[in-house]
Order: structure tokens, then C-alpha cells, then sequence
């Protein structure tokens, strides 16, 4: 056996060597020691030196580890890294809420679980079987339903994780069935085999594209198959809804890329037709229900819906811009929906406030808590100068570029509806409220939130440095990303290849 | 580094000031630095380039730069300025050293209003600037974000309701634009962003390999501009936005910031698709006469000082596109001298119009009269700008309609007769609404006891207002090397725009 296959796998392995340095430690912690170095700090440190360590030889060309099984490309990594990234970034966020007294224990539970779920997206992204691809959705999905329902006493978190475990298993189901079809039809389960005998006059074929896009529609939360998104994410704790919405999302959407390309090229007239309604349905009534919304995670719920919209406009045609512009547009929504998790979590964790209407006049007490939340809303709405505006107008132009003009155009007229009700909640914090004549900076103590006047804006606290960390790496990505052009330009540098495989396979098609 | 771009470094640098000043003389400080700056670059510039102009016939757009932005999707970063980016560099840096006076005792959050301000400007700066879609687009966005803030925190009277109704309306018409953009980018097969390159790539030839498509991108295009530049039927974000805003946010808006629709019509939508522009301009043409009438007849029955106001600008904004889509030089000479008149007596009014309703608290026609005696300096310059407005001569209104209507006349055709008898008509309307209301409000005796007790204009004030006055009079009464420098940037557009003349449809 050729043990150098293994040098492919280098980010797996180092991140089951994060796993397991954090599960020794936390054996050998007692109770004092949790509050100590383990929380937040050393998952963080190993995660960073993680990610740097899977960053720098990226550079290195393509390989495959176990016959095929397992695929390794420039473009994976950058995924990868992206997700781990974003990974830190909850960590941080989630400080304060492992530092409550009822987490304090099981605090090694939540990094070992998100990470297991982060290294089942690895070998999700990196799958070239669908075995392999499958266990790694499962890896990825499973401990998922445990951290929602991590706020065991509380009734809405356990009944999310039920609706959420439910809905997973369903939607596996449907995934399983279409890729027992497919292997019916090929006699194979390895992605390069399949793409090369699938064909559309092949009956299971299309029934088996049916079947894939509806589970991996139900991962991504793409109408009509989103109906679990809303109540679990405003069951789940707030942490783990942004690791949700953000991370699970954004590696569904990378490999239903790839795997249609891969496995599925023959069949790109099906599958745009399909996608092209999806996201039709899936921008346009995810925004109807946003603009109704109170409560901050409902809202952030519909507002990740219709933000998967987007991101699935990059698939339209399987092109190499279109990669690009995916990956891109993962970056940015990442940064952006983080910070605004970061914020509307340690709001919670400061006041307990979780609707829109409580942020009213955030602004005079909290002000750079504000700012920061609205430059993170002013991306995810599509404002220049900020990273947002370059990964909506990257995404539209590849799909315009394959020539889906009247999806563009309707996709268009959408973030019109976003920007209206993102600009409602900068409407709460700025403009409503008592107005900024009579600043009451009522500092809170430890456990009062329930003296403060009913009405009243959330009074000031400080953000600890976690927090600001989380918060800052963010707003950076918010207001760099774009300007700078670099990390469109480096991400564009390793999609190089894909218009090809697409020409060969519609030229064979022909 | 080229010079243009620092017409974005100063305001990058103002922001950067500003979130670093820790009280109001500091905020202060930075912006009168800021502006003063700004003022004194687009003066030198207007210099610069009428020497480079003289040395270099040749190109269209002088002092261009390129920075490779985006290459795996060809798209710059590139500057460049013609006679008409000059003008409006000059008008939009005049507004914002005024404003910044004009804005002077504004409070509460002083530093955050003038943060977005800059903001704001920066946006201007940087469309008129640049020469590249993508880079102008960006730009043209960020210039309309911060209204919804300005608006909505510091307005006056349903500030919510008319700043969401204003950004939606705005960005709605930007969703259209950037389906245009993409439709020039793909449809051309230039491949590239930068106007010039897209206008000459095909050296004269069609540049759209489908003509129908084109037609679309036309329509998308003009529209979205359309929107900014208050046209008919898009035009009811206008008089609610400006009678809400605070005093210098309608002088920046009206000033300048509709301005950029106009720019953007002519310098996008005619001058990349001049084929379509000859087909379809006869529909947008009868849209801007209706709202150069209607405007001017709804100013009539308004009694918000704003909103007559407003309405006035939406009827003379109206006379830019108007005088754009007659296709030739004359015209578009005259639609650029309109743009510069209206933005600077148009900013004037509002000024004026911001001072009055600090002190008397209220903009209702009815409630004002005798306002001569108690603030003879608003008063009068009240009188000037209004003349200004109906056309007097002398003052800038006169030269820039005067040059739209001769250019207009000497269209062939009935269409394009009867459209300008139409549009004429507006200047007797306007005399009509301005010349009741100099009545009403500044003259007679005055009822309000109130009213008696107040002052004449500050230091500050009477500084912004005597400054636009000058400019007024400026143009007025030297209106040729403006227009000489003016036209040496619609030259070149309309040449482009007349030889596609063979698609050219008038319905009688």
C-alpha cells in the first residue's frame, strides 16, 4: 500500500488531530479547568494553526487517496479552509454562551460535535464515490441534531433538534433512493464512471436527479424544501444557528456543484430547468416571509433561504465562472451572516432580547454594536462598498453569462425586497426608539435584565474580547473582501478546467 | 497615482478623520479641511484640463488611469474625464463645500451625520470619475445608501416613510441597470467595462450582435437612470425624499445626486447603444415633456415649500433628459449647462428654504408672509433664486434653458416641434408658482407674532448662500467657457449617437 495517498488527506488528518488533542484535554480537565485555557481559547488555537497548516499547500496540484474514493483538488481546500474559518468564528462567538453555569460541563461536547460535523463535510466535499460521499453527509448531519438540541432544558431547542434529525433522515432517504437509481442505471458509484455512462435517455437517470437535487435541496434549505429551516433555527441555540446557516449550508451548496458536474453533465438542460424554478421559488418566498417577521433567528432563517437562492444562481450551467462566483459568494455570505450572529448572540447573552422590535434605538446605548450590524446587513443586501454588492454582482453576471437573463432580472428585483427588510432592522436601531435626546446608559449588572423597562432600548454592556475577535475578523472580511480583488482573483485561479469538462461531456452529449 | 483618484482619497480621508475626531470643532475641522480641499482640486482640474484640451484634441477622455481590478472578468478600475465630468466634478465639490455649511448647527450625532455625508459625496465623486461600468455602478450605489440614514434619522414630517420609499425606488431602478450593464458587457462582445473601448470597438460599426436585445438594454438602462433622474411615472420618490431630508442632504441629492441619472443616461444608455437610442428615444422623449409639465402644474398646488420645490426639480431635471434625447449638440450642451444651473439654484433654494424653517418651524405657504421685513438677507436671496429658477437673464436658468429650446427648435419633424412648444410652456408655469409664492411668503405684512421675533441669517449661512449666489450669477453672466468646455464632451457622444441616424424612428 502507497502510504503517500495519505499526504493527500492532510486536512483531514490534522483536523482528527484537533479532535482528538481536545478530547484528551478534555478528559484531563476538572471543573475549574474549563473555565480556564479550554474555553474558547486552546479549540481556537488548534483550529487556526489547523487551518493555516491547510491553507499553505494549496498551491500543490490535484491527487486521490483509495482508488478514487477520496479526491483532492486546489478548490477543495479553499473550501475547506472557508468552512474552517468559519468554524473559529463560531467558537469565538460561542464563548459566552459556554461560559454559562449549565455549559460549563459539557462545553467539550459542543467543539468535539461541531468538529466532527466540520470533518464530515471534509470528506463530503472531497468524496469522488458516493459512498464516501454519503457518510460524509451523514458524519456531517447527524452530530448536527445533537448541538441543536445542546439547550437540553429548554423545550423549543430539544424540539428543533427532533424536527431537524427527522427531516435529515427524510431527506438521506431521498438521497439514498436516487443514488440506488443511479447505480441501477451505471453499475458504478464512482463520480467520474457515472458521468461518463449517464445519459438522459436513460430512464432511472433523470428520476435519479430528481431525487438528489430534492435531499441536497433539503441540506441547503432550498424552497420547496425548506419548511424545517425556520423552526429549527429559531430553536437552536444562536451559536449553532449561525454554524448552521452559514457552514452546513455552504459546503451543501459546493459539493451539489460539483457532484452535478461531475456525475450529472449530460443532464445540464434537466437540471438548470429545475434550479431555475427552485431559486425562482426560493428567493421570492423566502422574502414574503422575511418581511413578516419578529423574531431575529425566524427572520435570519427566511434571510438565509433566500441568500441560498443566490448562491445556487452559480450552479446555472455548470460553468467555471460560475465556481468562482460560488465560492465567492460562500466567502462573503460567511463573514457577513457570522457577524450578524455575532452580534444578535451576545445581545442575547447580554439582555436575553431576540426580536426586532427590541432593537429599537440599539443605536444610543450600544452604538458600535449597531454599526457593526449594519455594515454586516448592508452586505448581505448587496451595498457596496461592501464585500456583498461584489459577490451578488459576480453570481449574476456568471448565470447572465450562460444566459438566464429573465432569472437574473427576477433574482434582481429580489434583493430590492431584501434591502427593504434589512433596512428594517437598521430602521429599529437607528431610527426608532426614544430617540437619541434622552440616552439612558443604564449599565447592567449580572442578572437584571428583567428590571429593565419594558420599553426601553437594550441598555449598553461590553462585548468581551472573544466576542470582538469574532466581530473583527468579520467586519474585516465585510469591508476587504471585495475592495480587494485579490481573493476573487485567487479563487478564479483554481476553477480553471471546469468549462472544459462541460464542453467534453455536452460535446459527447451532441 | 493619478490625480483623479484623489477626488476619492480626500472624502476615504475625511471618513477617516471623522472617525477619529472626538468633538464637534474636530468634526468640523475635518469637513470645512475636507471640502475646501475637494473645492480647490476641482478648480485646478477645471484648468488642467482645458490646457490638456487644447494639447490633446484627439481623445475623448483625458488624465485616464487603469488599475487592473478584477482580470479574470476584465474589469478596471480606470479613470478618465471629459468636458462633462469636469463640470459636474465642479458643481458636485461646490454642493458639498456649501452643504457642509449649510449643515453647520445640525444636531443630535453630528459625527454620524457627516460620516455618511462623506459617504455620500464619495459616491458622487467616484461616478464622475470613473470610466468603467462596473467602477461607476459601484459608485452610483454607494452615493444612494447613505440617503436612506440621512433621511430617516435626521429628516422632518414621515422621514420613515420617504426614506424606504426613496431607497427602494432608487435601488429598484438600479436592479434594472445592473441587468443592463451585464446586457453591454455580454451583449457587445467587447468583453470589457470600460466605456470608451466599448463605443469604439467596432469603429462605427453595430456593436450589438442582437439588435432586439439591445433595444431591452435600452429600456433597462434608461430607465434606471431614468428613476434617479426623477422621470415620469418614477419620479414620486422625489418630492416626498426631499421634503423629508435635512437641509443639506435635498441640496446634495437635488444638487447632485439626480444629476448623476442624467449623466448616466446620456453617458451609458445613448452613447453604448445609439442604435436603440434612435429607435426608442421618442418614448422616453414624450415621458420626460410630461413630467417637465406636469411638474411644473403639480409645483403650483403644493403649499409645503418643499414640496414645491421638489416638484420644480422634477419638472427641471425633466428639461435635462428631455434636452438629451433631441440627439444633438446644442441640446445636450444646453442639458449639461441645466444640470450645472439647477444643481447650483437648486441647492440655493433648499438652503434657503432649511434656514426659513429653522427659525419659523414651519413650511406651510399659508402660515408665512412678511418675511422681508424680519430677514431681508433670506429674503432677497429667497428673490434671487427664484428668478434665478424661472429663467431670468442673467442669472444661470436663463442660459441653460435658452440653449436647450434653440437646440430643441432646430429638430426636424412635427414630433419634436410640438414637444418643444410643450416643454416651453413649463417656463411660464414656473413664473407662475415662483412669482405667487415670492408673493406670499416674502411680502405683505406679517401675522405671526412669532414670526417677529426672529433673526437673519448666521455667519455660516449667509457664507453657503452668498457662495451658490456667486456661482448663479457666475454662470448667468459668463456662460461661454462653460459651455465651450461643455462641449467639447458632448461633441464626440452625439457624433456617435448621429451616425447610427439610419435607426431612427419619429412617430409623425
Amino acid at each position: 500500500m502507497d502510504y503517500s495517498q495519505f499526504l493527500n488527506m492532510q486536512a483531514e488528518l490534522s483536523l482528527l488531530a484537533v479532535i482528538v488533542i481536545l478530547f484528551v484535554a478534555d478528559l484531563f480537565m476538572c471543573g475549574d479547568g474549563k473555565k480556564g485555557v479550554y474555553n474558547t481559547c486552546l479549540p481556537v488555537v488548534l483550529l487556526t494553526i489547523h487551518t493555516v497548516l491547510n491553507i499553505c499547500p494549496c498551491c500543490q496540484g490535484a491527487g486521490e487517496a483509495f482508488g478514487g474514493m477520496y479526491v483532492h483538488t486546489p478548490m477543495m481546500s479553499i473550501v475547506k479552509s472557508v468552512l474552517a474559518v468559519g468554524t473559529i468564528v463560531t467558537f469565538l462567538m460561542a464563548h459566552k454562551w459556554l461560559s454559562r453555569e449549565e455549559n460549563l460541563i459539557k462545553q467539550g461536547e459542543f467543539y468535539l460535535i461541531t468538529l466532527f460535523t466540520l470533518l464530515g463535510m471534509y470528506f463530503m466535499i472531497s468524496s469522488g464515490h458516493f459512498l464516501m460521499f454519503f457518510i460524509g453527509l451523514e458524519t456531517a448531519s447527524i452530530p448536527m441534531a445533537a448541538t441543536v438540541a445542546f439547550d437540553k432544558n429548554r423545550y423549543e431547542s430539544a424540539e428543533a433538534g427532533a424536527k431537524f434529525i427527522l427531516l435529515a433522515l427524510f431527506s438521506a432517504g431521498l438521497l439514498l433512493y436516487g443514488i440506488s437509481l443511479i447505480y441501477g442505471a451505471t453499475g458504478t458509484l464512482y463520480f467520474d464512471e457515472i458521468g461518463k455512462t449517464l445519459t438522459l435517455s436513460n430512464p432511472l437517470a433523470l428520476l435519479g436527479l430528481v431525487l438528489f437535487i430534492s435531499g441536497m435541496g433539503f441540506k441547503i434549505s432550498l424552497v420547496p424544501f425548506h419548511l424545517w429551516t425556520a423552526d429549527t433555527y429559531e430553536g437552536a441555540p444562536t451559536v449553532v444557528t449561525g454554524f448552521l446557516s452559514v457552514i452546513s449550508k455552504g459546503s451543501a451548496a459546493f459539493v451539489l456543484f460539483t457532484v452535478l458536474i461531475k456525475v450529472f453533465p449530460e443532464l445540464v438542460g434537466a437540471w438548470n430547468q429545475a434550479f431555475m424554478w427552485i431559486i425562482i421559488f426560493s428567493i421570492t418566498v423566502a422574502n414574503v416571509f422575511a418581511v413578516r417577521q419578529n423574531n431575529l433567528k425566524r427572520f435570519m432563517a427566511f434571510s438565509a433561504i433566500s441568500q441560498a437562492g443566490y448562491l445556487v444562481l452559480g450552479v446555472m450551467d455548470g460553468t467555471a465562472q460560475g465556481m468562482t462566483s460560488l465560492v465567492f459568494y460562500l466567502l462573503v455570505y460567511m463573514v457577513a451572516n457570522l457577524g450578524a450572529f455575532a452580534v444578535i448572540t451576545t445581545i442575547e447573552e447580554n439582555s436575553g432580547k431576540i426580536n426586532i422590535s427590541d432593537y429599537n434605538g440599539l443605536y444610543s446605548t450600544n452604538p458600535k454594536l449597531s454599526f457593526l450590524m449594519t455594515l454586516c446587513l448592508f452586505s448581505l443586501a448587496g451595498i457596496p462598498p461592501f464585500a456583498g454588492f461584489f459577490s451578488k454582482f459576480f453570481i449574476f453576471m456568471a448565470a447572465f453569462k450562460a444566459g438566464w437573463h429573465w432569472l437574473v432580472l427576477i433574482a434582481l428585483i429580489n434583493t430590492v425586497i431584501s434591502l427593504y427588510y434589512y433596512l428594517l432592522i437598521v430602521k429599529a436601531m437607528y431610527i426608532k426608539g426614544p430617540g437619541f435626546t434622552e440616552q439612558k446608559l443604564v449599565s447592567i449588572s449580572a442578572d437584571n435584565d428583567r428590571v429593565m423597562p419594558e420599553d426601553g432600548p437594550i441598555p449598553t454592556f461590553r462585548v468581551d474580547c472573544y466576542t470582538r475577535t469574532a466581530l473583527f475578523i468579520c467586519v474585516a472580511g465585510v469591508v476587504l473582501l471585495g475592495i480587494c480583488g485579490v481573493a476573487y482573483n485567487c479563487i478564479d485561479s483554481f476553477s480553471y478546467g471546469l468549462d472544459k469538462v462541460m464542453e467534453v461531456c455536452t460535446g459527447c452529449c451532441k | 497615482m493619478n490625480f483623479l483618484s484623489i477626488f476619492v482619497l480626500i472624502p476615504l480621508l475625511m471618513l477617516l478623520g471623522l472617525w477619529v475626531a472626538r468633538n464637534l470643532n474636530q468634526v468640523r475641522g475635518v469637513m470645512v479641511a475636507g471640502s475646501t480641499a475637494l473645492l480647490a482640486l476641482a478648480v485646478y482640474l477645471v484648468f488642467a484640463f482645458l490646457e490638456a484640451r487644447e494639447a490633446d484634441k484627439v481623445s475623448e477622455m483625458l488624465f485616464t488611469a487603469s488599475f487592473n481590478w478584477f482580470p479574470a472578468l476584465n474589469i478596471k478600475y480606470s479613470v478618465g474625464v471629459d468636458g462633462i465630468s469636469v463640470a459636474m466634478l465642479l458643481l458636485s465639490a461646490i454642493i458639498v463645500f456649501t452643504g457642509t455649511f449649510a449643515s453647520w448647527q445640525l444636531k443630535p450625532l453630528t459625527k454620524e451625520y457627516f460620516l455618511w455625508f462623506t459617504l455620500l459625496s464619495m459616491g458622487v465623486f467616484g461616478f464622475f470619475i470613473s470610466v468603467d461600468l462596473f467602477a461607476m455602478f459601484m459608485f452610483y450605489e454607494i452615493a444612494l445608501i447613505p440617503m436612506y440614514l440621512l433621511i430617516g434619522i435626521w429628516g422632518s414630517g414621515k422621514k420613515e416613510y420617504s426614506a424606504m420609499k426613496l431607497t427602494l425606488m432608487l435601488m429598484g431602478g438600479s436592479a434594472f441597470l445592473m441587468c443592463g450593464i451585464f446586457g453591454i458587457y455580454y451583449g457587445t462582445g467587447a468583453a470589457t467595462m470600460n466605456i470608451v473601448d466599448i463605443a469604439n470597438h467596432a469603429n462605427g460599426a453595430v456593436p450589438f450582435s442582437n439588435h432586439s436585445l439591445e433595444n431591452l438594454w435600452f429600456v433597462f438602462t434608461f430607465t434606471g437612470f431614468g428613476v434617479l433622474g426623477a422621470m415620469f411615472p418614477f419620479h414620486t420618490w422625489s418630492p416626498d425624499g426631499h421634503a423629508s431630508a435635512p437641509t443639506a442632504v435635498s441640496m446634495l441629492h437635488a444638487g447632485v445626486l439626480m444629476k448623476l441619472g442624467g449623466y448616466g443616461c446620456f453617458r451609458i444608455a445613448m452613447y453604448l447603444m445609439p442604435e436603440a437610442a434612435n429607435e426608442l428615444g421618442w418614448i422616453f422623449l414624450c415621458l420626460t415633456g410630461i413630467s417637465v409639465v406636469y411638474g411644473a402644474f403639480s409645483a403650483c398646488v403644493q403649499t409645503d415649500l418643499k414640496y414645491i420645490n421638489a416638484y420644480s426639480s422634477v419638472s427641471h431635471c425633466g428639461l435635462v433628459l428631455f434636452a438629451i434625447l433631441m440627439m444633438n449638440q446644442v441640446a445636450a450642451t444646453g442639458a449639461i449647462l441645466q444640470m450645472l444651473s439647477h444643481g447650483l439654484m437648486t441647492a440655493l433654494f433648499f438652503a434657503l428654504i432649511g434656514m426659513i424653517y429653522g427659525r419659523t418651524h414651519t413650511r406651510d405657504v399659508r402660515e408665512l408672509s412678511g418675511l422681508m421685513k424680519i430677514m431681508p438677507f433670506l429674503a432677497v436671496c429667497y428673490v434671487i433664486a427664484g428668478l434665478a429658477n424661472l429663467g431670468l437673464p442673467g442669472l444661470s436658468g436663463f442660459v441653460a434653458e435658452m440653449t436647450i429650446f434653440v437646440g430643441s427648435f432646430s429638430n426636424v419633424g412635427n414630433f419634436y416641434t410640438m414637444w418643444t412648444i410643450i416643454a416651453c410652456t413649463s417656463i411660464v408655469i414656473t413664473a407662475v408658482y415662483i412669482l405667487r409664492l415670492v408673493g406670499k411668503i416674502l411680502y405683505g405684512v406679517c401675522e405671526n407674532e412669532h414670526h417677529k421675533l426672529l433673526t437673519d441669517a448666521t455667519w455660516d449661512e449667509r457664507f453657503s448662500v452668498v457662495c451658490l449666489i456667486l456661482c448663479v450669477a457666475g454662470l448667468g453672466l459668463t456662460p461661454w467657457w462653460m459651455s465651450d468646455l461643455i462641449g467639447t464632451g458632448t461633441q464626440p457622444i452625439i457624433d456617435v449617437i448621429n451616425s447610427a441616424k439610419e435607426f431612427l424612428y419619429v412617430p409623425f
